[in-house]
């Protein structure tokens, strides 16, 4: 009976202060006359973006340009768990390795890169890229087809010829080259998005190292024991039993790792890389609908981490222990 | 009587301990291993002289622009910070009351590390952090005794930091205690909504919330009332950093065994009781290292309070650095600096971590 009492108390003064806010709100959106709605995502942008996976310009709708943003934001999100798997894997093998230069380095690079904001690494990447690399027309380039600059990483891309997707035979690589105004040609990544790649994937690495460390320390000692008395070399050890069993104990930890790189991608923002947050950022600041724009980005980004929860957990299962 | 000669004695073992023998072990055991160590001096000396070069031979100390600018491309330019470092550390403060906010963030570092040592654990620290808060704001904000008034949106630099950490984390203590407790009640409304509330703001980036903190806090609160942009900024923190460090505990509240509640039933514990003396004291010793780690990630996401216009130590860097055109070109510079700093903020942290942990399993050997 008390138990009923305190949580109807609890509802009840839960609702009553949410009632509370959104009279608040009510009020003072219509005292500053500030509209509120869905409907501003049908006005046209007003705006362009930098960089776009669909196409998109200053007359489209701010629905478009919030999807740009999502599109971009997954880019980064997505490039950046492939390159913090790759590297924090590496690194957290590093930490084991049997040689004590390789894991003073290993252990040096998760001290640097867990101990200092996100942010000033990301500012920090994006200054090495934008003041420290030769400008276009002196581009670092690799066999003509790699070009490094302040305006980006200019590289092949593979095109159709006349006959469309069906002619395989006149699929071609186009290179990148050096025109009179900058690079033309190929693909190119923008120094905004080199800078959050980068930036996530090296932070996120270290937090993934010490990750995969505790997962293989985690193997008993009697199982590598066993593998060598078969007569597994070491890689073999590696490969075929200490590596399974160490990916049930990396996995849970792991994907929360990935969904912290989702969400720290949002401080894209901060070095102007079109993310959605920093459309958002750009439509609230024209529209003045704050209450929206910032419930677009909240919303997304738990949808984003609950995917990816979700998607971990089957993944999870698969290689989860299978008892009898 | 056969007489048996008697066998020579063996040799002595090789000495495992000799630097040596931990050079043959460690660098050169196996061709793997040895061509692992050799690709790595290689690498050394190919990268290290540059590397010193940059940040020391070639390196100006003095803040003097012309020697600066003459050095430019080959060494550091330390003199930036020489000249820069009050504006960096101090962010918009006004310069003759500089002494205000590094007293005050003086007291509050002091009271911290003095909270952290043992033999300071006694009844004196909850007065005393009452006493160092009310010096922080006084001195900061000033309005009394002849200390000029100082608005809050001209604080900024290393104090902003370091008050910001520190009071969202004294914040989000209680309400995370509270929040893991709820999430493990036997009532189903208050559990839910404590899982709720985790979990969504653990699926919701930090820069959203302060957003919500700057843009939408005015408009949720009864018209006229506007509480300043720091204490929404703080609140907001908190509000996000108490999800996660309920996590933390939820994780300590289960690592105690339920034999121990039962024990604190049968000598007549309360609910409440039981909690604060029983479980409470077990279970947040056992996430030490997690709560330490929570700590040290609210420490370093306070820089982002720069993107809500917030001159904290890293928005105050750019601040200090961009608008002058002398001194714009030493921003790596700078940024080495702020690193520094929270390199070391975080690296003590983590140090501390450690001994408390030693200590507890010091404590629990018989």
């Amino acid at each position: 009976m008390r138990a009923l009492l305190w949580q109807a108390l609890a509802l009840i003064g839960l609702l009553a202060g949410l009632l509370w806010l959104v009279h608040n709100t009510q009020v003072n959106m219509a005292a500053r006359g500030i509209q509120s709605g869905w409907d501003f995502l049908g006005q046209t942008a007003g705006f362009d973006i930098g960089e776009q996976l669909i196409a998109f310009d200053a007359g489209d709708s701010l629905a478009r340009a919030f999807l740009v943003g999502l599109l971009n934001t997954l880019r980064v999100a997505l490039l950046g768990i492939l390159l913090c798997t790759l590297l924090g894997t590496l690194v957290g093998l590093g930490r084991l390795s049997h040689n004590w230069l390789l894991r003073a380095l290993c252990r040096a690079y998760v001290e640097l890169f867990r101990n200092v904001p996100l942010l000033v690494q990301l500012l920090v990447w994006y200054l090495l890229l934008v003041e420290y690399l030769p400008d276009s027309a002196a581009a670092w380039s690799w066999r003509d087809a790699l070009f490094l600059s302040k305006a980006g990483l200019a590289f092949p891309t593979l095109v159709t010829g006349a006959g469309g997707w069906n002619d395989w035979s006149a699929w071609h690589w186009q290179l990148p080259a050096l025109q009179d105004f900058g690079i033309e040609g190929g693909g190119a990544l923008s120094p905004e998005f080199i800078a959050v790649t980068l930036g996530l994937s090296c932070y996120t690495a270290a937090f993934v190292a010490e990750v995969v460390r505790a997962g293989l320390r985690s193997v008993p000692h009697g199982q590598i024991e066993a593998a060598q008395s078969v007569g597994l070399s070491r890689r073999q050890t590696l490969r075929l039993v200490t590596g399974p069993l160490a990916l049930r104990v990396i996995l849970p930890p792991l994907t929360n790792q990935y969904l912290n790189l989702t969400k720290n991608s949002s401080l894209a923002v901060a070095i102007g890389y079109p993310d959605l947050v920093s459309i958002a950022n750009t439509t609230l600041n024209q529209t003045g609908r704050a209450v929206e724009c910032i419930a677009v980005i909240m919303l997304v980004y738990l949808a984003l981490s609950l995917l990816t929860a979700a998607l971990m957990a089957v993944f999870n299962r698969r290689v989860a222990l299978k008892e009898r | 009587m056969a007489v048996w000669p008697m066998i020579p004695a063996r040799a002595a073992p090789v000495r495992q301990d000799s630097w040596l023998a931990w050079v043959r072990r460690e660098l050169f055991g196996g061709w793997l291993n040895a061509l692992t160590t050799l690709a790595l001096l290689a690498w050394a000396v190919s990268a290290l002289p540059g590397l010193a070069d940059w940040t020391l031979w070639q390196a100006v100390w003095r803040p003097d622009a012309d020697a600066c600018q003459a050095a430019r491309g080959s060494g550091a330019c330390w003199g930036v910070i020489a000249e820069k470092q009050r504006l960096i550390l101090l962010g918009r403060y006004p310069t003759p009351e500089h002494w205000r906010p590094v007293l005050a963030s003086g007291l509050l570092l002091a009271l911290v590390v003095a909270s952290g040592l043992r033999r300071c654990w006694n009844r004196w620290l909850l007065p005393a952090w009452l006493l160092v808060w009310a010096a922080f704001f006084a001195l900061m904000a000033g309005g009394f005794a002849g200390l000029a008034p100082v608005p809050t949106e001209r604080w900024g630099g290393l104090p902003l930091t370091l008050m910001l950490a520190t009071l969202s984390i004294l914040l989000a203590c209680p309400l995370a205690v509270l929040l893991a407790l709820g999430r493990r009640s036997r009532l189903p409304a208050i559990r839910v909504l404590c899982a709720c509330y985790v979990e969504l703001v653990r699926g919701v980036p930090l820069i959203s919330v302060l957003f919500m903190a700057s843009f939408l806090f005015p408009l949720f609160l009864p018209a006229g009332t506007t509480p300043d942009v720091l204490l929404r900024v703080l609140l907001g923190i908190a509000l996000f950093a108490a999800a996660y460090l309920a996590e933390t505990v939820r994780a300590g509240l289960q690592s105690v065994p339920a034999g121990q509640v039962d024990a604190a039933a049968s000598i007549g514990l309360g609910w409440w009781q039981t909690q604060r003396l029983v479980v409470l004291p077990q279970a947040l010793g056992a996430v030490v290292p997690g709560l330490m780690n929570s700590f040290i990630s609210i420490f370093k996401d306070s820089s982002l309070i720069t993107i809500v216009s917030l001159y904290e130590l890293t928005g105050s860097l750019g601040l200090a650095l961009s608008g002058d055109p002398v001194w714009r070109p030493y921003m790596i510079e700078g940024y080495c600096f702020i690193t520094a700093i929270y390199f070391v903020v975080c690296a003590a942290m983590s140090r501390y971590s450690l001994w408390v942990e030693r200590q507890q399993a010091h404590a629990l050997t018989r």
